[in-house]
């Protein structure tokens, strides 16, 4: 990104540069219709989403995706989270780490190119700026100029769109906190709690600002991804590269015709510059692999289109790896591309393995939960009779969306009486209870054994909650203590 | 050798294609990557944001106070905040447990969690100081965990010993009831001491020694002890005279501390809470000690 010539060798040269706008160019090609379908992909799974419903029985909320956050649930579609059980998060973000070691691994900043929010915002801002203000030559001059009162309409309109972009997109994140169709409602009717509109308006201005403003911007100086990137790429991985060892020197046709005809060396690049107009970040990528080009493949297109049109083969620039380029430029035959390799294999492995890992626990998860919490003061106490009582408060969670019956009941000091504490019975059975939806109930134990039921100043005993209409049973170990 | 220039001038650099800043250490060049500018204007803008901070926030300390900034905002005062909104919404459970009746309040669920809650806080706050955290009791005074009852172990029981206390000669429904010191009054002999708590000892199936004369001592307890402990030394409520032949004894059952209760008495003391604490306080205490596991029917 060096702007200097040697006139500025300066001493006290500046150590802050203003930012050159970028005016990139539009363009057409297959890379620029996968950057569409995923744009449209994207944007569609994140505006929608929150009004997808998904029916959970009466007592639980029925939007598909949704962090309940008074009531502490994350929800999605059949999968419901209990704060407790926040490892499946941790499970999701290794797995997105993971992806992206893969993805690098195969091909390069995949990510930034075609889904990291950062692109596609831009990529539609960028996208509704050349619909209102015209294509790079056109803004070019536009800017140039002094602003005539049609700029000046242009301009508001273009910003107007992006606001109104920027809006939608901070609306959409609180929906997904809240059920989304009363939110929408109480929004427009000016009766949603505070915050909600505090979050649509600090999100309605990150998106104006990094989409509308920012933009590479982010890439070049404010985000990790690119550094951590130049660490994970090795000679395998395919990255958008431009051949220089068919396209160096460059040429005009002409020069190109001139120069063969004298047998001299004539490349296929004919220096015309399409390449770094289309660029969104502004880099040159015949400069080879570098920290600003996030790899979006639009070069490839803008090429592509140029080779069609004098009639020489595509694909001056592509995706392709360092070794091969290198041995083509030797006149060796490059090695051929190998996805299939030890570090792509271990990170899918690894991948599959944590995947499978929490499908299984997710399958397997007892919908019920036991805690218990032994009584520390008295640790035990003696009865009249001289038996020996110990109390636990239990915590039981019912994580179904009905109401269930749990029975309690304790193993390992066979005469050991066991009584609750803080529940209604039912039908007569002292240690069976019901226990609401989706919800936890804290009662206390008392768990009576006659002295000589058991041994020592310690015992092991299990406390058991069994639902028996669905079969369903927990089961934890606490110790009895006696004199 | 070591380059002790450093200041050199900036110049290009030839594989970088970048200059110098002009700057060199040990040899060693670095090259000017400028920074944008919108970084500095960025760091600018936060610096006139902090600028707000002092005009709206608490900020500048005075001689003896402090600046309060326009948003009068402090931190004690949102905690004092906090603590009333806390209060009302306490008031309305109180309101809820003020109506109901023990009875009830024990047997519904949600009601008991409530007053158990609140009974807790109490607990720890008032009683827990000679009763221990969580009722255990100990060294003479009940644990409350048990199923012995000196007082009376329902809810009606247990309501009026916490509203009128034991032996508080403040307040006149407060129980008074004495054990009499035998041994100090000279009631009883050394020796009758002995022979009585052997026998009571008998009663309680704890060892007793050898060639003790339990007739005797039979009969001394009737003469004495059975007018308030009863004739099967079972105890009796209303005077407060606990059962001398279960597993529990409040003041140790060595035989050294069973002499030491029939030859000086003994009678602890509680404070009535009626007036301390208020109605719905006493009724959620009430509730609490009653789930801790010894309440009785
Ligand atoms: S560099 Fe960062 S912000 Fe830019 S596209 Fe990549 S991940 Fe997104
Ligand atoms: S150099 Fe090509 S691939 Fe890289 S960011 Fe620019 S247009 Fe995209």
């Amino acid at each position: 990104m060096n702007t200097q010539t040697p006139a500025d060798y300066d001493d006290d040269a500046p150590l802050y540069e203003a930012s050159k706008k970028i005016y990139p160019q539009g363009v057409s090609g297959t890379f620029r219709r996968i950057k569409w379908a995923l744009l449209f992909f994207c944007l569609g799974v994140y505006y929608f989403l929150p009004f997808v419903r998904w029916d959970r029985g009466p007592h639980l909320p029925n939007q598909a995706v949704l962090v309940d956050m008074p009531a502490r649930r994350f929800y999605f579609f059949f999968i419901e989270i209990w704060p407790q059980e926040v490892y499946y998060l941790t499970g999701l973000l290794i797995l997105a780490a993971l992806s992206l070691f893969l993805m690098n691994a195969v091909a390069g900043r995949i990510w930034c190119g075609y889904l990291c929010p950062q692109t596609v915002w831009t990529d539609l801002f960028l996208q509704v700026e050349r619909f209102i203000e015209g294509d790079r030559r056109e803004r070019m001059q536009r800017d140039a100029a002094t602003w005539s009162p049609k700029t000046w309409g242009l301009k508001i309109t273009k910003h107007f769109v992006w606001v109104m972009i920027a809006w939608w997109t901070g609306g959409a994140w609180v929906l997904y906190f809240s059920d989304a169709p009363t939110l929408v409602r109480d929004l427009a009717t000016f009766e949603a709690p505070f915050v909600a509109y505090l979050w649509i308006g600090i999100l309605t201005f990150t998106t104006y600002a990094l989409a509308g403003f920012m933009r590479e911007q982010v890439c070049l100086y404010m985000c990790p991804w690119p550094r951590i990137q130049a660490a994970l790429t090795d000679a395998d991985a395919l990255n958008v590269s431009y051949r220089y060892d068919r396209g160096d020197p460059r040429m005009s046709v002409k020069q190109a015709a001139k120069a063969k005809a004298a047998n001299e060396p004539a490349g296929d690049c004919i220096d015309c510059n399409q390449c770094v107009a289309v660029c969104p970040t502004g880099v040159d990528i015949r400069d080879g692999a570098q920290m600003g080009c996030i790899q979006c493949g639009l070069c490839i297109d803008a090429c592509d289109t140029v080779m069609t049109k004098i009639s020489r083969p595509t694909g001056l620039i592509g995706y392709d790896t360092d070794q091969a380029i290198k041995a083509r430029e030797a006149g060796t035959k490059p090695p051929p591309v190998r996805i299939i390799r030890a570090r792509t294999l271990l990170y899918f492995g690894v991948i599959l393995a944590v995947a499978m890992t929490m499908l299984y626990s997710l399958a397997t998860r007892s919908l019920m939960e036991i805690g218990a919490i032994h009584e520390r003061t008295p640790l035990f106490t003696v009865l009249r009779d001289g038996s020996v009582r110990n109390n636990y408060t239990l915590r039981l969670a019912n994580k179904r969306p009905e109401a269930r019956i749990f029975t309690v009941a304790i193993e390992g000091i066979p005469k050991a009486q066991a009584e609750l504490i803080g529940v209604k019975p039912i039908a007569g059975q002292p240690l069976s209870f019901e226990i609401g939806p989706d919800q936890t109930l804290d009662v206390r134990l008392l768990v009576t054994a006659p002295r000589g039921a058991f041994e020592g100043a310690k015992t092991m005993i299990q406390i058991k909650a069994t639902d028996a209409a669905l079969g369903d049973s927990r089961v934890i170990r606490e110790n009895f203590f006696g004199p | 050798m070591a380059d002790t220039t450093h200041n050199t001038h900036a110049e290009l650099d030839a594989v970088s294609g970048q200059t110098t800043t002009g700057h060199s250490w040990d040899g060693i060049k670095e090259l000017n990557t400028p920074l944008p500018r919108w970084w500095l204007w960025t760091f600018y803008l936060t610096i006139i944001w902090s600028i707000g901070y002092w005009v709206v926030y608490p900020a500048w300390p005075l001689i003896s106070s402090h600046t309060t900034g326009l948003f009068g905002y402090s931190s004690r005062a949102e905690v004092a905040q906090d603590l009333r909104d806390l209060e009302a919404r306490r008031d309305l459970q109180a309101a809820v447990l003020k109506t109901a009746e023990l009875e009830q309040i024990r047997n519904d669920p949600t009601l008991l969690r409530l007053a158990v809650a609140r009974g807790k806080a109490a607990f720890g706050d008032n009683c827990a100081g000679c009763h221990g955290l969580g009722g255990a009791g100990g060294n003479t005074y009940p644990n409350l965990t048990d199923d012995e009852w000196i007082w009376g172990g329902t809810l009606a029981d247990i309501s009026t010993t916490i509203n009128h206390g034991i032996r508080w000669d403040q307040d006149t429904n407060s129980r008074m009831s004495q054990m009499l010191a035998f041994g100090r009054t000279g009631t009883l002999k050394a020796a009758e001491i002995s022979t009585v708590v052997e026998y009571t000892r008998s009663l309680a199936k704890l060892d007793v020694a050898n060639g003790a004369d339990l007739a005797a001592g039979a009969k001394l307890f009737a003469e004495n002890c059975a007018s308030c402990h009863g004739d099967q030394a079972k105890g009796n409520k209303e005077l407060g005279a606990p059962d001398l032949t279960d597993a529990i004894w409040l003041y140790g059952n060595s035989r050294a501390a069973m002499i030491e209760t029939v030859t000086n008495g003994r009678g602890g003391i509680m404070p009535a809470w009626t007036g301390r604490l208020d109605p719905v306080t006493i009724k959620a205490l009430t509730v609490y000690v009653h789930s801790l596991g010894g309440g009785q029917k």
